[in-house]
């Protein structure tokens, strides 16, 4: 059947912003301040992102709940988290405004949990010096999204729901626009514009025990890396140490670290607190040694020094792991996270979405017993490369990335509530960089009807065959080889095998079959979303085979440690003339002298501004 | 209790389209814990013939709100029902929300209530301070409640005004007429939310009366019981909106008052 291009429907914009949680939104937003007509392309309803299940809160360094904060701190924490492994720039500007973000945020709605002086409150989180998460309850991802949802309806930006990218298509050198499909009707759709905003969060869904919805299945990442793209960080998947383990049907909802910002206490199957065994040189002079510090420091004492329940995530999610491994387990293979300890109206007032969620997913009480938990696949550090002010992809002129999607900030590991901040002031930053390429281009890109014509058979073959394999196991048989080969501990050979496993799961894709019509087809969603699945499970594979060092959340069982030599390079992925994925190591520029300054500094020295 | 791992159940769903459709059953193996959601994939990837069944999900945790359905006859979110809560043999039948035009299997038109949300005022507080707002956590606390709303719209589902009557307000409202439908209890405790919110300016009082419908709500209080965030929809936001209004527009002294030319002007200070 030939395909009439004419006939197909087109909608222009001046810039389509492809996502539509807070990153995707707060980029519309700014699309939309600078003048730009602006499309908000997503996957689902609006106001359903992956965004609404961040629960703990958004890092800034505000000084409300501790006066001794300030960017510096922030920044330091950040570098440190990320094991240095974090692009200088990002982490500079992330820490400087993020606080202005979050101000901003409560002008137009946002009603964050108070301080007593009735300013914004803040919150302990892993690895933060200060308490620094603005936050509600634990929802504060929900508050986040439904803030800047009623910002954008407001501010005339045209929302295109229920709508999945195909590819990017391209004209002299720079990106024209997106092919696309309706989920309702499973019509082709082709969105023009001057410049394309991805915020199309990260990839979980490769991956069998995750916190991420079925959106994330790393299309952004995908349709990027087809036009010539640099994926980088890809090794760098941060397992959150709290998910939950039972019931199975359940394994890997997230238990939010506010649990613990909050004083939870892990503990093993004796009973035993075992985080104080776990305790990494480089954090021991910040945390505390005793139990009976670590109580201090929960009732206030503003010398005493953070349990070791709150290192940060990749810490803590091995030491989990760990436990278990050594017999130490809980009866359904995780860790006791107790909050019990604390008054029941305050665990649910300050935690009651947890309070509901085991209550009537697991039948327990948080107030009364402890919650069991184990590490599920939450976050990728890793994404597309961005100029760190513009959030440009310098090799897909007009292609912008912020959140999830883009790599950078959080180098190895991501602190928690880093997320959040990151995408107000990356998707600003987008909106502006955005604004900024389309007044240097004015001109609207050309259709390429080429491109359009493959990238809509591609999509329509799984419908069109006679009989094929089932899409849905076939991503059940991709969860699990990422699981056993690329989970949170790997080696070469498990590895390799992931990346045997990808090739023969690519040649299998070929005779999927989607039974039914195109019309909201979930079977047929699968085996088009598998493509970009596979791209993201092979870079992650790749890029951690070549890192032959465990830093952050990448850690090899046969290359334990950090390894000097590691700290000079990020890991890129892109798209070879051969049509192969092409993994090279990119030698990092040194830091301004002012920020290695500063990362590098005792705690002493930057709370008393003497760098 | 809990589901006894490896055994059976049958999934009775809906399938069709706005043009019709009728319910198919499905047996498939079932695991320890599972809520009826996982029945729903379980289905689409083991069932013969229902691999294109259309579902709505995102979190499974009931954080977002997605997969609203009707499940033996009551609206719930799939993600948090659990099939431990049935007796062992007793079929689950999913079918669509019914107060929403059908696309698809359990998937149906919600776009009348985005439509909803756009014709209310957006929060308009006075220009920031030197500083920062500032706002007691007591002041706030019974608008954070309404703020826990995940926009499943199983309210808007089970209000007897739009499933029964559907008195779905119109997209416009026609000039000097009585008000021609109700925007339903999620948008009355949106502008509960906005109108107790302490730095907001603007007046939503008289739409609420004129255009929105507030007075068809007769307060059943069925769009509480089915909440699943365990928001106290009717008692918190309805009941007092609804004061409002009549203190607006029903309470001599203050009809006198706006008789002689004072009215009730909202001010920055509430």
């Amino acid at each position: 059947m030939a395909l009439d291009i004419s006939e197909l429907q087109t909608i222009t914009h001046d810039v389509i912003v492809v996502g539509a949680g807070g990153a995707g939104l707060r980029a519309a937003i700014e699309c939309s301040r600078q003048g730009l007509d602006t499309g908000v392309v997503c996957k689902s309803l609006l106001g359903k992102a992956h965004t609404v299940m961040a629960e703990g809160g958004a890092a800034a360094a505000l000084g409300n709940a501790d006066s001794r904060d300030n960017w510096k701190v922030h920044f330091r924490d950040t570098m440190r988290g990320g094991k240095f492994l974090n692009q200088w720039r990002m982490a500079e500007l992330h820490a400087k405004e993020a606080p202005e973000r979050i101000r901003e945020l409560e002008e137009w709605g946002a009603v964050f949990d108070r301080t007593a002086d009735g300013r914004i409150n803040q919150r302990n989180f892993g690895g933060h010096r200060f308490p620094r998460l603005a936050h509600v309850g634990d929802r504060t991802g929900l508050e986040l999204i439904r803030t800047l949802q009623d910002k954008g309806v407001h501010s005339g930006i045209s929302v295109h729901m229920e709508c999945t990218g195909l590819g990017l298509m391209m004209d002299g050198g720079r990106v024209a626009g997106m092919v696309g499909y309706w989920r309702e009707t499973g019509r082709f759709v082709v969105f023009r514009a001057k410049a394309v905003i991805f915020a199309t969060g990260g990839f979980g869904k490769a991956w069998k025990i995750t916190s991420n919805s079925w959106e994330y299945t790393g299309d952004g990442q995908r349709m990027a890396y087809d036009v010539g793209a640099e994926l980088m960080d890809m090794e760098f998947t941060q397992f959150h140490p709290t998910g939950m383990v039972w019931p199975p049907s359940v394994a890997g909802v997230l238990v939010t670290e506010g649990v613990r910002g909050e004083g939870g206490i892990l503990r093993n199957k004796d009973g035993k607190r075992f985080m104080f065994e776990y305790i990494p040189e480089k954090f021991a002079a910040e945390t505390a040694d005793t139990e009976e510090e670590a109580l201090r420091w929960l009732q206030g004492d503003r010398d005493a020094r953070r349990p070791p329940e709150l290192l940060t995530r990749d810490e803590v999610a091995r030491s989990i792991y760990n436990e278990v491994k050594m017999g130490r387990g809980s009866p359904h293979g995780g860790a006791f996270l107790d909050i019990s300890h604390r008054p029941a109206d305050y665990v649910k007032k300050k935690l009651p979405s947890m309070y509901h969620q085991f209550k009537e997913l697991a039948e327990v009480d948080i107030t009364k017993e402890p919650m069991e938990v184990g590490p599920t696949f939450h976050y990728a550090m890793g994404g597309l490369a961005v100029d760190h002010d513009s959030q440009m992809c310098p090799k897909v002129p007009g292609l912008f990335a912020c959140g999830e999607v883009a790599a950078g900030l959080h180098g190895a590991n991501r602190l928690g509530g880093n997320s959040l901040s990151d995408l107000l002031v990356f998707g600003r930053r987008a909106g502006m960089g955005a604004k900024e390429f389309i007044d240097a281009n004015p001109g609207l890109p050309k259709v390429d009807e080429a491109r359009v014509k493959q990238l809509i058979d591609q999509a329509k073959e799984p419908l069109m065959r006679p009989d094929g394999e089932n899409p849905y196991v076939l991503h059940d048989d991709l969860r699990e080889s990422m699981t056993r080969n690329v989970g949170i501990w790997r080696d070469a050979e498990g590895m390799s095998q992931g990346i045997a496993d990808i090739a023969k799961f690519r040649e299998r894709l070929k005779n999927v079959k989607a039974h039914g019509t195109s019309q909201y087809n979930p079977g047929w969603s699968e085996a088009i979303d598998l493509h970009s699945m596979f791209v993201a499970a092979e870079a992650t594979a790749r890029s951690g085979l070549m890192r032959e060092e465990s830093r952050g959340a990448h850690s090899r069982e046969d290359f334990q440690g950090e390894r000097k030599e590691w700290i000079k390079y990020n890991i890129v992925c892109f798209k070879g003339d051969d049509g192969e994925m092409v993994v090279q190591k990119v030698e990092r520029q040194s830091g301004p002298a002012e920020l290695e300054k500063i990362a590098n500094a005792s705690i002493e020295d930057v709370e008393a501004g003497r760098v | 209790m809990s589901e006894p791992a490896k055994r059976k159940r049958t999934l009775r769903a809906w399938r069709g389209d706005a043009s019709g459709g009728k319910f198919e059953e499905y047996t498939v193996e079932v695991d320890q814990g599972m809520v009826v959601l996982d029945l729903v994939h379980r289905a689409q990837r083991d069932a013969e013939g229902a691999g294109d069944m259309a579902c709505r999900w995102n979190c499974k945790a009931g954080k977002c709100g997605s997969c609203s359905m009707e499940i033996n006859g009551k609206p719930k979110l799939a993600c948090m029902t659990r099939l431990g809560d049935y007796a062992p043999d007793e079929v689950i039948q999913v079918q669509p929300l019914k107060t929403f035009p059908i696309i698809r299997d359990l998937t149906t038109d919600v776009s009348w209530n985005y439509e909803q949300n756009k014709k209310i005022a957006p929060f308009t507080p006075p220009p920031r301070p030197e500083g920062d707002y500032r706002m007691k956590q007591k002041d706030v606390d019974r608008i954070q409640e309404f703020r826990k709303c995940i926009e499943c719209f199983l309210c808007q589902d089970t209000c007897h005004v739009l499933r029964d009557h559907d008195k779905k307000a119109p997209a416009t409202q026609p000039a000097g007429k009585p008000p021609q439908g109700f925007i339903g209890p999620r948008f009355m405790i949106r502008v509960a939310q906005l109108d107790m919110h302490p730095l907001d300016t603007v007046d939503r009082i008289p739409k609420l009366k004129e255009e929105w419908g507030s007075g068809y709500c007769n307060i059943t209080k069925c769009c509480t019981e089915v909440c699943p965030e365990h928001i106290n929809i009717t008692d918190n936001g309805i009941i007092p909106m609804k004061e409002r209004v009549v203190d607006r527009f029903y309470d001599p002294i203050t009809m006198l008052l706006s008789k002689l030319g004072g009215g009730s002007k909202r001010t920055v200070q509430k």
